[in-house]
């Protein structure tokens, strides 16, 4: 097991720039999921750690060694990948010690090992069939369990379950997470999937353009978004923005979007956000903390109901201001019903500022 | 062909629409696909069907063509040996061109893949015309490299000081040239299958390869090759069917010689029947190459049929 760090990695295919300079530190034992939108460079970063793309430049050290120029066969890492990549014409049990053979070990040692996994898997039974036999699920196990025999120092995963249904997904994330706790393997995970990241991830990496936008637990990520691109990407449904100005109201601060809102900003933020009076700025504030009136003194408005979406447990109410449509979350009880008007709350103590210069959160 | 599948009828019309019995019949699948079917079994009943039939009633003639002699003209060729011979060299022939077609396409499929695909096209275009010009002419253009007055080959030795080779006249040289030429003409066609064989393996599995330890040649057989089985196999398959039937390269090239060294069971035919007027023993050579033949289909056949159900 090791630790893995990347150092100014850039990529670029003839002209396109993939990645453009990422710095991440990964610990030993640590879960790292690089999340993003497609095309912004996860699949070419996980591929130059694992030595299958060139390095344009910077440096990838591997448990303390650079690897820049060392042959993925030397590198003692194991990758899944998205479409499985089980060789066709050998057994479940050929594929998985497929590595161990080529690497001589004994016959013996490669049965045990080969048991043991299939047997963390679940695919014991599966062991003399062929990859087209066998469900996705099935394929999905096979391939994790081809990665874990030869217990690697990392393991890279590149969005493992992005060809699975919605409920085998589901159970295979659990199936990560616990091999994960069991082998406890130093792991980069890619997927596009935020579900999969907030849940399976000591640290989220989120890229954007091929470039990190920020690095940290889930919870930091959905709380302390550092810009403005992961604010809106973690989180379902989205963040809702508006486009506002900061003003003095009475000693606090305080932002008004058009003449329709006014919130009132916690009195702890004063200083940070004292240098952007009079500026034109933008509101980020999650459908959760757009609700129902509630005890408290948040800021109450009168708005339109556009559409409701009923979830069941609360249902999503969807309603214009200042010409932007925005998301709330009430309560069923609450009962919004479309083209009426509904008083709902926001909670401004739970609101960002975005400088819509930098797209930095302020 | 389905004729003997589709034996259901369309499906029912309206009751109300009565038709013929005859019109039905004609709407029947199985007819249709008959009467889709005659133009090209008409052709085959043609071209092969009756001259195969017709060279059986042949090869039971006398010289004269005048007297039924049942299998004489069998037992007399298990006799000659120049009969023997001429086995032995189309096998020779068949095996030894086959290997080398199938070496040398798969490295030149193997090479020509790593081109990038810009450039690819023009190589595969330039590979490919040993097999589109018609053999018969460019193995007179081969004749003449070999040709010992003016042999390009031997002029070309001579610069170097190497003594001048008897490519044609000699059995081991005579045998060589007629294998190099039908190499040379067959490799592209192995080149063109392997080629789009290699073009379906999938990128990640040599990914996979090489993240498993597997070094360039590891890849290349417990990847490449495997993958390739089934491609691999009808081709040389077929190739031997054709290689064995090879007429027109020996035909111009050595025309049998030296010492009917080179003969192949077309060439040996052509040489009894035509040239020395004895029909009947040439369909009986001929004939020679049916049961070869045959079991080789056979086995591509069946080969083919298995491998589709196993991947
Ligand atoms: N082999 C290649 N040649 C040229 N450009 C490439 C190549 N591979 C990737 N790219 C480009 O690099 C950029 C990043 O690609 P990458 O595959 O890393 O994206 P990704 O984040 O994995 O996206 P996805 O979620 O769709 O898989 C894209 O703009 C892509 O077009
Ligand atoms: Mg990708």
């Amino acid at each position: 097991m090791a630790n893995v760090s990347l150092t100014n990695l850039h990529k670029s295919f003839d002209r396109t720039e993939a990645v453009c300079g990422i710095n991440l530190e990964i610990a030993d034992n640590e879960f790292v999921v690089l999340v993003g939108p497609s095309g912004c460079g996860k699949s070419t970063t996980l591929r130059m750690i694992a030595g299958l793309e060139e390095i344009t430049e910077g440096d990838i050290r591997i448990g303390g060694g650079l690897v820049n120029d060392v042959p993925p066969k030397d590198r003692n890492i194991a990758m899944v990948f998205q479409n499985y990549a089980l060789y066709p014409h050998m057994t479940v049990f050929q594929n998985m010690s497929f590595g161990l053979r080529l690497r001589k070990y004994p016959k013996d040692e490669i049965q045990r090992l080969v048991g043991d996994a299939a047997e963390v898997l679940g695919i014991t039974e599966l062991l003399q069939r062929r990859p087209k036999q066998l469900s996705g699920g099935q394929r999905q196990r096979v391939a994790m369990g081809r990665a874990i025999v030869r217990n690697p120092q990392v393991f890279l995963f590149d969005e493992p379950l992005s060809n699975l249904d919605a409920k085998l997904r589901g159970q295979m994330r659990i199936e990560i997470k616990r091999v994960h706790q069991h082998l406890k393997t130093t792991t980069v995970y890619v997927t596009h999937d935020q579900v999969e990241a907030m849940t399976l991830a000591d640290r989220v990496v989120v890229m954007n353009n091929g470039l990190i936008e920020q690095v940290g637990t889930p919870s930091e990520l959905y709380h302390q978004p550092k810009t403005h691109f992961v604010a809106g990407f973690i989180g379902s449904p989205a963040m809702n923005f508006l486009n506002c100005k900061l003003f003095k109201d009475s000693g606090s601060l305080a932002v008004s979007v058009g003449d329709i809102l006014k919130l009132q900003m916690p009195a702890d933020r004063n200083t940070r956000y004292e240098p952007y009076l009079g500026r034109d700025l933008v509101l980020g504030i999650r459908p959760e903390h757009v609700h129902e009136k509630r005890a408290g003194n948040e800021v109450q408005t009168e708005v339109k109901v556009n559409f409701i979406e009923p979830l069941g447990m609360e249902t999503m109410v969807y309603f214009t201001v200042n010409g932007v449509e925005l998301c709330g979350r009430v309560s069923p009880e609450a009962d919004p019903r479309p083209g009426q008007t509904a008083v709902l709350s926001f909670d401004a103590g739970k609101s960002h500022l975005i400088d819509p210069e930098t797209n930095q959160v302020l | 062909m389905t004729v003997g599948v589709a034996v259901r009828g369309l499906p029912e019309r309206a009751p109300s629409v009565r038709r013929g019995r005859f019109y039905l019949w004609l709407r029947r699948r199985s007819t249709i696909a008959v009467m889709m079917c005659f133009p090209l079994l008409a052709i085959i009943t043609c071209l092969v069907a009756y001259p195969f039939a017709y060279s059986i009633y042949l090869s039971m003639l006398n010289k004269a063509e005048t007297a039924f002699v049942g299998f004489g003209n069998f037992l007399f060729l298990f006799k000659r040996e120049t009969f023997w011979l001429v086995v032995q060299q189309s096998i020779l022939f068949a095996l030894v061109a086959v290997i080398f077609k199938a070496l040398i396409g798969l490295i030149a499929a193997h090479a020509v893949n790593t081109i990038p695909s810009k450039g690819q096209r023009k190589w595969r275009g330039m590979m490919m015309v040993p097999w589109v010009i018609p053999p018969a002419l460019s193995t007179l253009g081969w004749w003449w490299l070999f040709e010992p007055t003016y042999s390009a080959f031997n002029w070309l030795l001579a610069e170097f000081a190497v003594p001048a080779v008897p490519w044609l006249s000699d059995v081991f040289w005579a045998r060589f040239s007629v294998i190099l030429v039908n190499v040379w003409v067959g490799a592209p066609f192995f080149l063109i299958m392997y080629l789009a064989s290699l073009k379906s393996i999938p990128e990640d599995l040599y990914e996979a390869a090489s993240i498993d330890g597997a070094s360039a040649w590891q890849k290349l057989f417990h990847v490449t090759l495997p993958m390739m089985r089934n491609i691999i196999a009808i081709t040389v398959l077929f190739s031997i069917i054709v290689t064995f039937a090879n007429f027109d390269i020996v035909r111009v090239l050595t025309q049998g010689g030296p010492r009917n060294s080179t003969h192949l069971f077309a060439t040996y035919a052509f040489r009894v029947g035509i040239e020395s007027g004895d029909i009947p023993l040439g369909a009986a050579v001929s004939l020679f190459m049916f049961p070869a033949l045959a079991i080789l289909s056979f086995v591509i056949l069946r080969n083919v049929r298995q491998r589709t159900v196993n991947i």
